[in-house]
């Protein structure tokens, strides 16, 4: 390092924290060195939200926020715009590239305890994050004004029709119209450029910072800190950067676009479950598609949502498949206190446990195919069996994950 | 970590919509380097379609340039809205209102339809499966989409189609062909309507000597027009997939790079 540049760095220093900074969340956080395939998913989601924030703003660039206007708009940027198919799709596939590694992400974190002591406050931001995630989603679905999409808008926005009492007068609130409208399409941008964004990036922010404060699980479970040398430093850890960043992230990542270049330049609409065929003609309220379903990474809580098909105190099956899908999309929040078991990972927990992670991935799998087809009676039978199975998988944890004989968790990361 | 990725990319569903359509959709197999193709759908599309289906959100321009036409033949030869410029959206004047009085409903922009209908195979059955049916306003019923508002704009061309029936092999019970016992010859009985559908066979049949077209030049028409509509639902797809070879590429080879970077430094703790 040249003598001006440290003396740069001095004067940067003194002023802002950046070399040290740079030590604690860098060069020196120590993370385990036994992460594998599983550990790439917090770091493509980054990628996947850096991409998004970017081809959104180019996006807005050249989009016009009316109903009159929108959906020309997107043509627009598909045809006359240089490279604003290349934005487009990088972004709509992004969308769905976004929520399949956040999935497998959460994934990791169930199946390895991450959420356990003393991570809890990690996993309960991550779950705000999914759920902030689930919003920006919906609302940035309705923008190009397809037909779908505002059809699809409309039952889930008159979903708040069905609470008691306020139901309708909220669902107007929130429409700021009777129907889907202009006047929805506007909020719904300024939710899905400004609010949500801010909200997202200030979410990842503490996410990172929480993780970094208490440092990262592992998939044996093991508590690295329990063991340092004569320096302090963990044992088993591995400075994050350049162990990580670029040993191990780096490759992954050009692994990733790889596979997101593929459906981006190829399959940009896969098979009508990125971009829906119906979305290809302008909202029409007169027009109802044949079949109004989510996109894919919304239909597993869709199925739960429909899957409830009885009234019960008097009130409509409807509010009851609200507060079904509600509850599934927030139940994970409390696993870290579901948990009762005394390890972590999987690697070391009971036959329950894996046998009850195994059928609740399998059910989230059915759930997620139904919500793509039309309700027959089998299949509500079957996405009302998969949403106990759910709801099982987290309710039933405190029991069976104490009455389980668990495995010797190693005291160091086994090499 | 390639092969744990792969097995990732299974689970991404690899299935399609199927969307239930009236009848088996006839194969069409789009292809865009034929610009002669492309060029005569473009035709046929600004002569005999363009008055009341627009293309509103494709230009003049880019599509002459896309298809090879050089810009004054294009304004000669090919727009017809006197207040068109080269490089005006390609919208037409008929008013919504006067459609719906007109054909009962609006007929609708073109620009993206075989993206709206999952590929051009609809587009290409349905101007294939027009046919003769006194009862409805223009004379004409499609089996593709039953009682269109839209009449047979290409009537002169193909000809008149009837609904008849056929002599098609007969099945037995077990789905195979009937042999006469004794000739060994296939036997065959007369079907209509819906059981030849059920088949695999066309209910329809042309009135010979209606149309100026052979059956072969009628469907090379659809063929171009279908085509060209393939080519306006998303103009760009052959710049994106020249692209995307050029990104595959350079990802696949900066990868190889990345790996054994990577290797280098997983090696001092392992």
């Amino acid at each position: 390092m040249s003598a001006a540049f440290k003396n740069f760095m001095d004067w940067i220093d003194a002023r802002l924290p950046v070399t040290e900074t740079f030590e604690k969340h860098m060069s020196k956080y120590y993370a385990p060195k036994n992460f594998n395939f599983w550990y790439f998913f917090g770091v493509l989601a980054t990628v996947v939200l850096v991409s998004q924030l970017f081809t959104g703003i180019w996006l807005t660039m050249s989009y016009v926020p009316t109903a009159e206007g929108a959906f020309a708009s997107v043509e627009y940027i598909m045809r006359d715009v240089d490279y604003g198919w290349m934005l487009r799709y990088m972004h709509s596939t992004g969308a769905s590239a976004f929520f399949f590694v956040v999935y497998l992400h959460m994934f990791r974190g169930m199946a390895y305890g991450s959420y356990q002591k003393p991570r809890e406050l990690i996993w309960l931001l991550g779950m705000l994050l999914f759920v902030a995630l689930m919003a920006e989603g919906f609302f940035g679905y309705l923008l190009p004004w397809g037909n779908l999409a505002y059809w699809a808008g409309q039952v889930i926005v008159s979903l708040a029709g069905a609470i008691p009492f306020v139901g309708e007068d909220l669902a107007v609130w929130v429409r700021g119209d009777f129907n889907i409208s202009g006047i929805t399409l506007n909020r719904f941008f300024a939710l899905h450029v400004v609010l949500l964004p801010l909200v997202l990036i200030v979410l990842v922010f503490l996410h990172i910072l929480a993780l970094h404060e208490v440092g990262s699980n592992n998939p044996d479970g093991v508590d690295i800190k329990k063991h340092l040398d004569e320096d302090g430093t963990p044992l088993d850890g591995i400075p994050f950067h350049p162990y990580y960043t670029i040993g191990h992230d780096l490759p992954a990542i050009v692994a990733f676009l790889f596979f997101f270049c593929i459906v981006m330049f190829f399959y940009p609409e896969g098979g009508g479950y990125l971009i829906e065929r119906p979305n290809y003609e302008p909202a029409n309220p007169l027009k109802t598609p044949e079949l109004i379903v989510p996109v894919w990474y919304y239909t597993p809580f869709y199925s739960m949502l429909r899957a409830v098909t009885f009234p019960l105190f008097g009130v409509d099956a409807k509010f009851w498949g609200l507060v079904v899908m509600a509850g599934a999309i927030v139940i994970p929040a409390v696993l870290p206190w579901l948990d009762r078991s005394p390890v972590k990972s999987i690697r070391y927990k009971g036959l329950g446990s894996k046998i009850f992670l195994a059928v609740f991935i399998v059910a989230f799998f059915i759930l997620g195919y139904l919500g793509t087809k039309h309700p027959t009676a089998e299949r509500t039978l079957i996405a009302q069996i998969c949403t106990a199975i759910y709801f099982g998988y987290f309710l039933l944890m405190p029991w069976y994950t104490q009455v389980e004989k668990t495995k010797p968790v190693p005291e160091r990361v086994p090499s | 970590m390639i092969k744990n990725m792969l097995i990732l990319l299974l689970l991404i569903p690899g299935f399609v919509f199927a969307v239930e359509t009236a009848i088996p959709l006839d194969e069409m197999e789009p292809d865009l380097n034929d610009k002669a193709s492309l060029q005569r759908g473009m035709k046929t599309f600004m002569n005999y379609c363009h008055a009341c289906h627009s293309l509103k959100y494709q230009r003049y321009q880019r599509t002459a340039d896309d298809l090879g036409i050089p810009h004054n033949l294009m304004m000669e030869h090919l727009v017809f809205d006197p207040s068109a410029q080269i490089g005006a959206l390609m919208d037409n004047v008929l008013s919504d209102d006067t459609a719906k009085q007109w054909f009962g409903a609006a007929p609708p922009d073109l620009t993206l339809y075989t993206q709206l209908k999952g590929g051009p195979g609809y587009f290409y059955t349905y101007m294939r499966s027009f046919y003769e049916d006194p009862t409805r306003p223009f004379g004409v019923n499609n089996l593709l989409f039953e009682n269109v508002g839209m009449p047979h704009v290409l009537l002169d061309l193909q000809g008149v189609q009837r609904k008849v029936c056929k002599d098609i092999p007969k099945l037995a019970a077990n789905g195979g062909e009937v042999r006469d016992p004794l000739t060994g010859e296939s036997v065959s009985e007369e079907k209509c309507g819906e059981e030849l559908i059920e088949r695999g066979y066309s209910p329809l049949g042309l009135v010979e000597g209606t149309g100026q077209l052979s059956l072969e030049e009628y469907d090379q028409v659809i063929y171009d027009l279908a085509n060209f509509l393939y080519y306006t639902g998303d103009p760009s797809r052959q710049d994106r997939e020249r692209i995307g070879i050029y990104v595959l590429l350079f990802l696949a080879f900066f990868y190889v790079f990345t790996h054994l970077l990577g290797r280098e430094y997983s090696k001092e703790f392992h």
